[in-house]
């Protein structure tokens, strides 16, 4: 680097307050009350640290200033219009903005180093693989969650014969040219790029045989790729704040992760690579076995509540679908008016992103104080009368406490089946993502209301009102 | 390994555990969030791009290296809209209710 050492000390104190800024904001993240403080200290630091950089002898002003600014109004404007059940999908695209970023600025400097006519020395030649390949993983792969969240795919796991072996072989040709980069054999920058391209394959091959349902686990595991390539992009320059913010955020998408399997009570292992929900459909036989379930109306179901004293309600990725959050806090507001205790019961992996039901009954004004974590809800189902599924299945299966033989048996579920009622909102008899017989339909005391969740629970709204 | 690259490695692995510490503290409920703002952490790659399509000796051309600025631009400015909308969202207590926007009664 050319820059003179005085300016290079000011520029790496504030790196420092940008890190320290990360840091914060996350630390703030412990609680809703400040939580959007947090976010913008976050913010804060990122534009020290840009400002900091466009300060360090700084060319090409046109097509920096022009690509900063695209960037900045597609991703605001894009951001801003989003509907709140499309934020998976976002986070995904932005996600794979920064992977590919963090894969380009790797190729870039070791084309530098090359176009110099020099070798890279064994520690930028590893590092600078190492980011390209996590990187172009972490672009491809997202491209193709977004894809199937979206729904221009299917969300069904993709598979066919032999997929580990394609994987594991695209995996090889990436592990052997990065060892001839690293090896330094001459004309090695081929190499790189066979590298780069492969690791693009192999992020879309990842991502094709997981199904929609793993999706929170897939994000996250993403995200944190992409916050390793960053750091690993660090590296490559010595920058210290790719590094530290990196770091930040590969530990915590990993930390999310974990977390994510073990509410599923599957390895991160067996959600990457069993292809979960395509093999069990073939085997559950669909809706065939279960004939006990008795459909009601929506009148019935609007008596049921008014007249009840506790409502838990429990909703999941049909919830979203239907955009049915508004409706069902307008629900609950008339309930309420009528005395009726109502709670909702959070499943930690509802949804398709860690959290996604909170953020969605957030935004439909339901107050967070009143969203309660499986672990604090479940000993309530015992004390209520009508426990209120919307669009959920797989999370309120009472099979994987019972039946040893269910794909999902030990996964912690919310226990719905201890409440005195249980009225099901479904689209239809279809079984749920992962294919699994839901032995809670056939309860005697579950009623299913089917068709769309919104116009449902519209007509429950309409039921109750004219009690 | 040279002792430069140690020192990286060092803060890397102190940054982990740092990471580590103070997401344990994030409560299920604001997941969501955090993810996103992690998401929006990693856009400081933009920095990374910014040297690298800045330099003098760019090893790009223009329209490479317009599109990894405005990949990283995207990161950046989307990761922290769509944060700041999730979390303006969380209120302790319910807000007037907004106009409906779809229709409903």
């Amino acid at each position: 680097m050319t820059v003179d050492t005085a300016a290079a000390n000011w520029v790496d104190i504030a790196y420092l307050i940008t890190s320290i800024c990360f840091i914060f904001g996350l630390r703030y993240l412990s609680s809703p009350k400040t939580a959007r403080v947090g976010n913008r200290i976050s913010a804060v630091g990122m534009l020290i640290a840009v400002v900091a950089t466009l300060s360090q002898g700084i060319v090409n002003w046109w097509v920096l200033g022009s690509a900063l600014i695209v960037g900045a109004a597609i991703g605001i404007v894009s951001a801003q219009r989003v509907k709140m059940t499309a934020m998976p999908q976002m986070v995904a695209i932005f996600n794979g903005a920064g992977g590919g970023a963090a894969a380009l600025v790797a190729a870039g400097e070791l084309l530098k180093v090359f176009n110099a006519n020099e070798t890279p020395t064994h520690d930028v030649a590893f590092t600078s693989v190492l980011s390209a390949v996590i990187g172009a993983v972490s672009f491809a792969g997202s491209i193709i969650a977004f894809l199937k969240l979206q729904e221009v795919m299917t969300g069904r796991p993709i598979t066919y014969p032999g997929q580990q072996v394609v994987n594991a072989l695209v995996a090889l040709v990436i592990l052997v040219c990065w060892g001839l980069v690293v090896a330094n054999v001459p004309n090695s920058l081929e190499f790189f790029w066979i590298a780069l391209a492969a690791s693009f394959v192999l992020g879309i091959l990842f991502v094709l045989p997981i199904g929609g349902a793993d999706m929170p686990v897939v994000i996250s595991l993403l995200n944190s790729f992409t916050g390793l390539a960053a750091a690993s992009t660090g590296f490559v320059l010595g920058n210290n704040v790719l590094i530290i913010a990196g770091a930040l955020v590969g530990a915590s998408g990993t930390l999310l992760t974990v977390l994510m399997g073990k509410a599923m009570n599957r390895s991160v292992t067996n959600v990457l690579f069993g292809a979960f929900g395509a093999v069990k459909t073939s085997t559950a036989g669909g809706a065939g076995k279960q004939q006990n379930v008795r459909s009601v109306s929506t009148g019935d179901v609007a008596t049921m509540l008014a007249y009840a004293n506790q409502v838990i309600v429990v909703p999941g990725y049909g919830m979203a679908v239907a955009q049915a959050q508004h409706s069902i806090r307008e629900l609950a507001d008339q309930l309420e008016k009528r005395g009726v205790e109502v709670k909702y019961a959070i499943h930690p992996v509802a949804g398709r992103m860690p959290g996604h039901m909170n953020v969605l009954l957030a935004e439909a004004n339901v107050p967070y104080t009143s969203l309660h974590d499986m672990d604090d809800i479940n000993p309530e189902f015992e004390r209520t009368d009508v426990a209120l599924v919307v669009g959920a299945n797989d999370v309120t299966n009472p099979a994987a406490r019972s039946d040893k033989n269910s794909p999902i048996y030990g996964m912690p579920i919310l226990d719905v089946d201890k409440a005195a009622n249980v009225v099901v909102l479904k689209r239809s008899m279809n079984s749920g993502f992962a294919g699994i017989d839901n032995p809670l339909f056939d309860d005697p005391k579950t009623v299913m209301l089917f068709g769309d969740a919104k116009k449902s629970i519209d007509g429950v709204i309409a039921g109750v009102k004219a009690l | 390994m040279t002792v430069h690259l140690l020192a990286e490695l060092t803060v890397f692995v102190l940054a982990l555990f740092v990471g580590l510490e103070v997401i344990s503290r994030v409560p299920t409920m604001l997941h969501t969030p955090l993810m996103s703002a992690t998401n929006a952490i990693h856009g400081i790659v933009l920095v990374g791009a910014i040297l690298v399509a800045g330099a003098a000796d760019a090893p790009f051309n223009a329209i490479v290296s317009f599109i990894l600025v405005l990949l990283a631009s995207l990161n950046v400015f989307g990761g922290y809209t769509v944060t700041e909308r999730m979390l303006e969202m969380f209120r302790p207590k319910a807000r007037a209710p907004k106009a409906p926007t779809d229709g409903t009664p």
